[in-house]
């Protein structure tokens, strides 16, 4: 049988005094699309931050693709790739040097200039510095696609893009699942992200209030908070 | 080893693109110069005796800043966070980088040097080749504690202040050995002091080099 992308169990982080995730229990299969939901400050970053080993957790256990992070770290992060706030950049560098020096970095051969065409960058030679936030998500993007991750953490893939920006994340979500890669991804636009998604979970200030499918993940989010969804802005009345 | 390439090539590349950065930087080593020769005043004597404390003085002061910037357009947009996370050996990234500052701290002290002989007034009384190893040793000295420490201060919130409080009481030895050798070479080595100094410099390089790759290493996994 084929181990759990990822596994936690009991998963709790720290910063200083405060709890920012608790007692989290999670599986999450091969070719899954998941959703961790939650408003601002809730733990969504933090969990992805710990899925990512970027942090280590507190407490608790976690096996990513079924090992240990402090004993497989390298092989982990070899599989895993990780969409962030900040976008990984060299700021005086243009898109395409930018990918490129990732793909020297992993060895690969460079199939830039169609991944920047996918997203929309391959007319750009400028320097990333004179990019908006939008054009840096988008290259991030790229940045993720050309890793070929097993495993895809994605913080906020909504945030920064306009709504054509939100069409091509869905077609490259789900590039990313039709090669059999595991898409985790965090995002407070729960109406938007709950289409592409099969599960969801629903944190509130670092504790694990809800599980289960995608389809229900907005009902899930009136019944805790009390108010409808967070939408994208082009739904906004 | 393909890796330590092209990290080494990714690093002068992004300072090439950015190369503003290195002039600035080697403008601040020539106007301390100046205000040493400033402060010194008319006595051409006295500023020629001391000129390798001041040349490596001025290195030393703006190797801080070079160090501080290597790794600030690592964090700005999260570039380092991004690095750690592919598969790089952490050996391969910490020489590439650590060769990258080497190579841009000879150049600084290499500007340095010609303007404190064309500054000072100096004339040099020992070997051309013996002077410029002395300028590679010394600048390595710097690169491999200096790119350590300022990957550890990476994040810290005050950079600036915390990278020179670290690195400066380490590199003291170093230090030392390459103005002596410098004094020597410029001055005149009467008691064949040269190869000692030269050696203990070299010596300090090997220790520093090999381990703080190691230690970086084991600060990435952990």
């Amino acid at each position: 049988m084929e181990p759990m992308v990822v596994h936690t169990s009991g998963l709790c982080r720290r910063f200083g005094g405060r709890w920012a995730l608790s007692r989290l229990d999670l599986d999450i299969q091969a070719g899954e699309k998941f959703l961790i939901m939650g408003e601002n400050g809730g733990g969504k970053t933090t969990l992805l931050s710990v899925l990512a080993t970027v942090i280590p957790r507190s407490r608790g256990s976690l096996s990513l693709f079924g090992m240990e992070p402090e004993r497989h770290l390298t092989r982990i992060r070899q599989k895993i790739a990780f969409l962030a706030h900040l976008p990984s950049l060299y700021e005086d560098l243009s898109a395409a040097e930018n990918l490129g020096i990732l793909f020297r970095l992993m060895g690969a051969s460079n199939p830039g200039s169609s991944l920047l065409e996918q997203v929309g960058l391959d007319d750009r030679p400028d320097p990333v510095r004179s990019y908006s936030a939008g054009m840096r998500k988008r290259l991030s993007f790229a940045r993720v696609l050309a890793q070929r991750p097993d495993l895809a953490l994605l913080d906020e893939p909504f945030g920064q893009l306009d709504p054509e920006g939100f069409n091509l994340v869905e077609l490259l979500v789900e590039q990313l699942a039709s090669r059999g890669c595991t898409v985790v991804m965090a995002s407070h636009l729960v109406d938007r992200a709950s289409r592409i998604c099969d599960r969801a979970l629903l944190i509130q200030k670092g504790l694990p209030r809800w599980q289960g499918p995608a389809a229900s993940a907005s009902r899930a989010w009136g019944l805790l908070y009390g108010h409808e969804v967070p939408r994208a802005r082009e739904q906004a009345p | 080893m393909m890796q330590f390439v092209w990290v080494l090539h990714k690093d002068l590349f992004v300072e090439w693109r950015a190369r503003s950065r290195i002039v600035g930087l080697a403008t601040y080593a020539l106007v301390m110069l100046l205000i040493f020769a400033f402060a010194v005043g008319t006595d051409t004597t006295a500023l020629q005796q001391h000129a390798g404390a001041y040349l490596w003085l001025a290195v030393l002061s703006a190797s801080t800043l070079l160090l501080v910037q290597s790794f600030q357009q690592e964090t700005e947009a999260g570039a380092l966070d991004g690095l750690l996370l592919l598969p790089v050996n952490p050996v391969a990234l910490f020489y590439g980088k650590a060769v990258a500052n080497l190579v841009l701290l000879t150049l600084l002290a290499a500007v340095a040097l010609g303007s404190s002989f064309f500054l000072y007034d100096l004339h040099l009384r020992g070997s051309l080749v013996l002077l410029c190893l002395n300028v590679v040793l010394g600048t390595a000295g710097l690169a491999a504690p200096g790119t350590l420490y300022a990957a550890l201060t990476a994040r810290a919130p005050a950079q600036q202040l915390l990278l020179p409080l670290l690195l400066l009481p380490l590199v003291v030895p170093p230090v030392l050995a390459v103005v002596k050798v410098t004094d020597l070479l410029l001055v005149g080595d009467p008691m064949n002091q040269l190869s000692s100094w030269l050696a203990v410099l070299a010596s300090f390089d090997l220790v520093y080099w090999s381990l703080t790759g190691v230690l970086f290493a084991r600060l990435v996994e952990e």
